[in-house]
């Protein structure tokens, strides 16, 4: 059934299970669940400062929600969600799958500002995000969970959670999940020089984008080649690389390499 | 007295601090307005501590300069700077006793009409971010059930501009993340149009823009923009290129 439950300041309809709606009794026991996780969770050693407490939260969320994975992205209005924490290598490749195929929870749960729940990914995501469930569906995932990262209405990014096989969170747990989130979200804006540099050059955020460069030149490369611009170049190329199951780096070094990809339709 | 109903609007009033585009100031002003009203009090001031803890005056019930003055001085001395030292209440200071414990204030504050006052701290757990300061002119002690508003006003004045600030925080950072992530994408992209442009490699084409930035006296990452987003910009500095590496006669 659908049940509503309260999220920054406005009530959002998620899909859960059927349970007792919110009550203050849920949200003393949600953050006392969260602590407790976020206490027993084990970081990597020689993680420090924000990426260690990335890492915390992300494993409190697996082991609080007994879920697979979890990874907490960062996006800026107009770019592409980056991986900045992760519970696991694994769980960091799946971060990187939005970014991968231009869709999927994690962006419409930034879209909208709203929790995006999805309990069974190949019986309700298919026809919403298709590149997206064919690709995460390859590494065993059933069910995502997509949060915001929210302060008002400044979004950052957010936490997603994977889940292996099909299931639905219990109100209690979605309770939990927004908990981490707030506090993942308190974690980004704390930075400790209260800057976006600490982000940048000592967390790794520009170590994750420099996973993309050969992407990026590649995209410069098929503006000039088909004379579209940086949104359609970027599209075509997602569209390419679904289309003969390529990785997208894969189709971006075939590019860097003088291949000249067509417009869609045209080939 | 105030209404329960009156102090819930106000509490509601505060959940807005977290929309775009909310005045602080605004929503300060009327938490004075409020606190004056329901207290029956002659005026009301609230003051914040900045960066390195100087008090400054943020908003007051009205907009009298003697009023603003009073509150300016209390940068130095008076109830303000003691309540937000101490993180405590300053309860019912009556002027007519507090010469020796402010000199400067005490006869300006007396000047204006008024006989007492209450000032509340805006605390947050450990944090003091600054005070809420009630003056009147009758010599009475505040009620209890004054003083319980007032120090609900003060809490929802707290809350207010600690969310204020989070939103803030978190603006600027979306703000510096985006242009910084940005940049850095936006020179990839050039490299790879330039590139291609002139069958050059993508180490060659970054050495073009850079010259090309360079002679032009211009920021790169403004460059590397103009030239994925504008053909003639990109034919432009195609143009400047030449395969020796030297710049056109």
């Amino acid at each position: 059934m659908r049940v509503r439950s309260s999220y920054a300041g406005k009530r959002v309809a998620v899909d859960a299970h059927d349970a007792p709606s919110g009550s203050a009794a849920d949200e003393s026991g949600a953050r006392e669940l969260a602590g407790h996780a976020l206490a027993g969770a084990v970081v990597d050693e020689g993680l420090t400062s924000l990426p260690a407490a990335l890492q915390r939260i992300c494993r409190a969320t697996t082991s609080s929600l007994s879920l697979a994975g979890a990874a907490v992205q960062v996006i800026t209005g107009t770019s592409d969600p980056v991986v900045l924490g992760s519970s696991d290598s694994v769980s960091r490749r799946l971060g990187e799958i939005p970014f991968e195929v231009g869709e999927g929870p994690c962006l419409e749960a930034f879209a909208i500002a709203r929790p995006v729940l999805v309990p069974d990914l190949l019986g309700g995501g298919q026809s919403r995000w298709p590149g997206y469930v064919s690709a995460i569906a390859g590494e065993g995932v059933g069910a995502v969970f997509a949060l915001p990262l929210l302060v008002g209405a400044v979004r950052l990014g957010v936490l997603e959670a994977y889940g292996a096989a099909a299931r639905s969170l219990s109100t209690l747990e979605v309770s939990v999940a927004l908990v981490l989130a707030e506090i993942a979200t308190a974690c980004l804006i704390d930075t400790p020089d209260g800057s976006a540099s600490a982000l940048l050059d000592d967390h790794g955020l520009m170590k994750a984008m420099e996973r993309r460069v050969e992407i990026h030149q590649a995209q410069g490369m098929v503006t000039v080649d088909l004379g579209v611009g940086l949104a359609e170049a970027l599209a075509l190329m997602r569209a390419h690389a679904f289309s003969r199951d390529l990785p997208l780096l894969e189709l971006a070094r075939l590019i860097l390499a003088g291949e000249r990809i067509a417009l869609l339709g045209t080939d | 007295m105030i209404s329960s109903s009156r102090l819930s609007d106000l509490f509601v009033e505060v959940a807005d601090t977290l929309v775009e585009h909310f005045d602080i100031v605004d929503f300060l002003h009327g938490v004075t307005v409020n606190a004056a009203e329901i207290t029956a009090s002659s005026a009301v001031g609230l003051m914040l501590a900045d960066h390195d803890g100087t008090l400054g005056f943020m908003a007051a019930s009205s907009e009298d300069a003697r009023l603003l003055e009073l509150f300016q001085l209390q940068n130095a001395e008076g109830p303000c700077l003691d309540a937000y030292r101490t993180g405590e209440e300053v309860a019912d200071f009556m002027l007519a006793t507090a010469a020796e414990r402010w000199p400067v204030f005490t006869p300006r504050a007396a000047e204006l009409g008024f006989a007492a006052g209450h000032c509340f701290p805006l605390r947050l757990r450990e944090t003091v971010i600054g005070a809420l300061n009630i003056f009147r002119a009758e010599a009475r002690p505040l009620e209890d059930e004054e003083r319980r508003v007032g120090r609900a006003l003060a809490d929802v004045a707290t809350i207010g501009l600690m969310q204020e600030r989070a939103l803030r925080r978190a603006e600027e950072l979306t703000e510096q993340l985006q242009f910084a992530l940005n940049s850095r994408v936006v020179i990839e992209q050039a490299k790879g149009a330039v590139a291609r442009t002139l069958d050059i490699g993508v180490d060659e084409a970054f050495e073009v823009i850079r010259r090309y930035a360079r002679a032009n006296r211009r920021r790169l990452t403004e460059v590397a923009r103009e030239t994925v987003e504008d053909r003639a910009a990109l034919r432009a500095l195609a143009a400047s290129w030449t395969p020796s590496g030297q710049p056109p006669p």
